[in-house]
């Protein structure tokens, strides 16, 4: 089947602006968005820069505006798409060229709210004991592979970027509820700060846009309940 | 620009960041990426990690080790494997330490699952071995290690596609990196560098593998005078998604999982009757291939049924929620009432730069080790998986020997100088680059890269023959001579990925002539290495692992011997 796949274009060697520019490629419709952007960068125009790696949603290389909104290239059938599909870089970010944009301040915001375990004294000989109920309280926000397509949908981010952003807030959603850490007083300190959780005004775009499925609003909620009720 | 540190890390998945972990308290550490950290195809790993914890039911490591030799048809040096199988057990625990939020069982303890080839009393039946976190276990392993690096302020250059290895006098001495933001290149001169840059499944057709999976390491040591080691194995896993290659978990089969042929009959029954559908996957790869051959492929068609719907749907949904993501999304199939559509895709590849225990690498039939370099992982042979590698132990050898890797450099940096650099470092890495850009010829590397993953996937993969073998390496002597002419139209400096891509397809087409001509060379069938003309293993001639050198008159084969330590050689079966 064939599809025009409308593509936001920018070298900053060659262009002055970002321009639009189109190509038609035949395709089955159950082959990936990530696919027909190979088939283009292949067989119509080499130049055509974006990122990727495992091709199946694992990664988090190739996320993107869609048709209007934030999705994973290579989770993205043709078939669900429609014969005219819009592809743009994300938002919020500087684009470095065509659909690649510079991540290293959404690197930057997930470092700062301290993304890992922070527990004192010496480690058991074995393992430290977390029962399933306890490890299903942060289940979800574990699969969080740093995409950036919630951050990138949420129109407080857009408005300003110094917002600690979706993502950043995920993560420190994923330490806070593990029943090991001792950080979680030093952490909602952080995320209490101006430009933290409470810029979040429940948009829940970052929900629609998680390719994981991860209830990215109601964690941010989990850690306002903790800061206000004190109670873990 | 050049860049001085007492080591370099080039990769950043399991093995490359737990070696820099253990470097980063001591010397001054880099780790060079060609992706962002967290996109590494660790990341990709489903299943589990195999360690004797013992946490469900009795276990040893040396039930480990000796299904890990008896997985790698008794191809593994046993001394690596004791080593793997009993550390395997404190790198568990290290990473639970670190923060890995492993799925748990009732009273708290890390859940472990079966999986394929995993016994208990030496082969009389399965056991709950493989540790996990869902069916995200590579994913959790990742995540938390590029958390431990944050907390331990490793040094990291993302984007940094390194494109030489410096070796001189027999001396490592650094690396070059192209940075991909502009297009510059970059020396890196340190006491040591540590290769941990994955496998190389790019050069087949349908493959489990990422598109960073191009084998730069490998190639690049090779290129350099380090031999490759037992490169003619290469795994296929029997349960890829069909034509797309994505992997479905052999923890599916663990949870209880079966493979049906088109009759609906469950065949591993016939083929391994103790251990029927987590037989190790060389076998199970060939009984797909076999059982598609004599007719029995659904529809006719070359794949079979990955049945789980005799399963509760909520194993299905809690044990293995993301392949069941996969399975919706890319076939539309719920596995929760129909069977998926899989067949064998390339995996793993067993071999690699030859290494010693502490990761070092060695370079001939005597273990003499290069110093200053190190390799680990995937692009690393210890050899911990012989043969045909065991379900779970690639995590288990990226964790153990990583550590090992990052220890023993830890310390070899603290007792040597900086060697100096070779004059004009740059200068090959500099040409290679200009040579790809200037070329204006018609050939693109597009239709090279096709042809070279068509030729592999049929006449290099789960099924071999001298005759299949020679039109691999006839058809690869074609395409070099092609990829000398080829030429990349786009001239920019910044995010030039059609140029790196380019680079990745040259690494590609080196190490595809490695495989062929040793699996050319080797006249037996022993685990992944299948020769329908020479259909039995052969102990007396081919005990030995093949070592392959770039020569100016093309490749030299060598062997080593397998060291044996307590499992003599025995017929393999399940």
């Amino acid at each position: 089947m064939r599809y025009t796949i409308r593509i936001r274009r920018f070298n900053p060697e060659v262009d002055q602006r970002p321009r639009w520019q189109e190509f038609t490629v035949e395709m089955e419709p159950t082959d990936r968005l990530l696919d027909a952007l190979q088939e283009i960068k292949e067989h119509q125009d080499e130049t055509l820069a974006f990122r990727r790696s495992c091709a199946h949603g694992i990664c988090g290389s190739d996320a993107m505006i869609i048709n209007g909104i934030n999705r994973l290239a290579c989770k993205m059938l043709l078939k669900d798409l429609g014969p005219r599909i819009t592809v743009e870089p994300l938002r919020g970010f500087k684009v470095l060229r065509d659909l690649i944009v510079d991540m290293d301040s959404f690197f930057e915001q997930y470092r700062s709210i301290k993304p890992y375990l922070i527990k004192g004294g010496e480690p058991p000989a074995t393992e430290y004991r977390q029962t399933p109920a306890e490890r299903a309280v942060y289940d979800d926000t574990t699969k969080c592979i740093l995409c950036a397509a919630c951050t990138t949908s949420c129109p407080i981010f857009w408005a300003n970027q110094t917002f600690v952003g979706p993502a950043a807030l995920v993560n420190a959603h994923r330490f806070i509820f593990d029943s090991r850490d001792e950080g979680a007083e030093e952490r909602l300190e952080i995320v209490n700060k101006r430009m933290g959780v409470w810029r979040c005004r429940t948009i829940f775009n970052c929900t629609d846009a998680c390719p994981r499925g991860i209830g990215v609003t109601k964690a941010i909620e989990d850690l306002k309940r903790a800061l206000l009720y004190k109670k873990l | 620009m050049t860049h001085q540190f007492d080591a370099v890390v080039v990769g950043a998945g399991g093995a490359g960041l737990w070696a820099a972990l253990e470097l980063s308290g001591t010397a001054n550490t880099a780790v060079l990426s060609k992706l962002y950290p967290t996109r590494s195809h660790t990341g990709a790993a489903q299943g589990g990690i195999g360690a004797a914890l013992g946490n469900m039911e009795e276990d040893h490591w040396e039930w480990h080790a000796f299904d890990t030799v008896k997985g790698g048809d008794y191809l593994c040096d046993q001394d690596a494997v004791e080593v793997m199988c009993r550390e395997a057990i404190d790198t568990v625990y290290e990473l639970e330490h670190r923060g890995l939020p492993f799925s748990r069982t009732e009273d708290g303890r890390i859940a472990q699952r079966p999986f394929g080839g995993h016994s208990r009393e030496f082969g009389k039946g399965p056991v709950r071995r493989s540790c996990y976190a869902a069916d995200r276990t590579g994913h959790m392993i990742l995540q938390t290690l590029y958390q431990q690096c944050i907390k331990n302020q490793v040094r990291f250059f993302d984007e940094f596609h390194v494109v030489d290895l410096l070796i001189e006098e027999n001396v490592c001495r650094g690396v070059i990196a192209y940075c991909l933001a502009d297009g510059t290149l970059h020396t890196f001169r340190a006491k040591a560098v540590i290769l941990a840059t994955g496998g190389c499944g790019r050069m087949f057709r349908i493959t489990s593998n990422a598109y960073a999976l191009t084998g730069d390491g490998m190639a690049l040591a090779y290129r350099r005078g380090v031999p490759l080691e037992d490169m003619e194995f290469f795994q296929f896993h029997p349960t890829g998604i069909y034509k797309m290659g994505i992997l479905i978990t052999e923890g599916a089969r663990g949870e209880g999982g079966v493979l049906r042929n088109a009759r609906g009959e469950r065949f591993m029954e016939r083929y391994a009757p103790t251990m029927k559908d987590l037989a190790p996957r060389d076998m199970i790869s060939r009984f797909i291939y076999r059982e598609i051959r004599e007719g029995r492929g659904i529809d006719g068609q070359d794949y079979v049924h990955l049945d789980l719907t005799h399963l509760p749907a909520e194993t299905i949904e809690t044990r293995l929620p993301d392949i069941t993501d996969f399975v919706r999304t890319y076939l539309g199939v719920d596995p929760v009432s129909q069977p998926i559509p899989v067949q064998p895709t390339a995996h793993y590849v067993m071999g690699g730069i030859p290494t010693d225990l502490d990761a070092r690498v060695v370079i001939d039939e005597k273990n003499t080790p290069l110093p200053g370099l190190y390799a680990a992982g995937e692009c690393a042979c210890v050899s911990v998986h012989g043969a045909n590698r065991l379900g779970t132990n690639s995590l288990v050898d990226i964790l153990v020997f990583g550590r090992r890797a990052g220890k023993h450099a830890a310390s070899y940096v603290r007792e040597v100088e900086l060697p100096p650099l070779p004059r004009d470092p740059q200068a090959r890495a500099r040409a290679e680059i200009e040579r790809l850009l200037a070329n204006t010829g018609d050939e693109r590397p597009i239709a090279i890269r096709d042809e070279l993953r068509r030729v592999m996937m049929e006449d290099a993969g789960v099924v071999r023959t001298g005759e299949s073998l020679q039109r691999v390496i006839e058809k690869l002597g074609e395409l070099k001579e092609r990829y000398a002419r080829v030429g990349v139209r786009d001239q920019s400096k910044q995010f030039n990925t059609a140029l790196l891509e380019t680079v990745e397809l040259g690494y590609l087409l080196e190490l595809a002539e490695v495989l062929a001509k040793s699996a050319f060379a080797r006249e037996e069938s022993r685990g992944a290495h299948y020769r329908e003309d020479f259909p039995n293993r052969n102990d007396t001639e081919w005990l030995r692992h093949t070592l392959a050198y770039r020569t100016e008159k093309g490749i030299e084969l060598r062997y080593k011997p397998v060291t044996v330590t307590t499992f003599p050689p025995q017929e393999r079966k399940y």
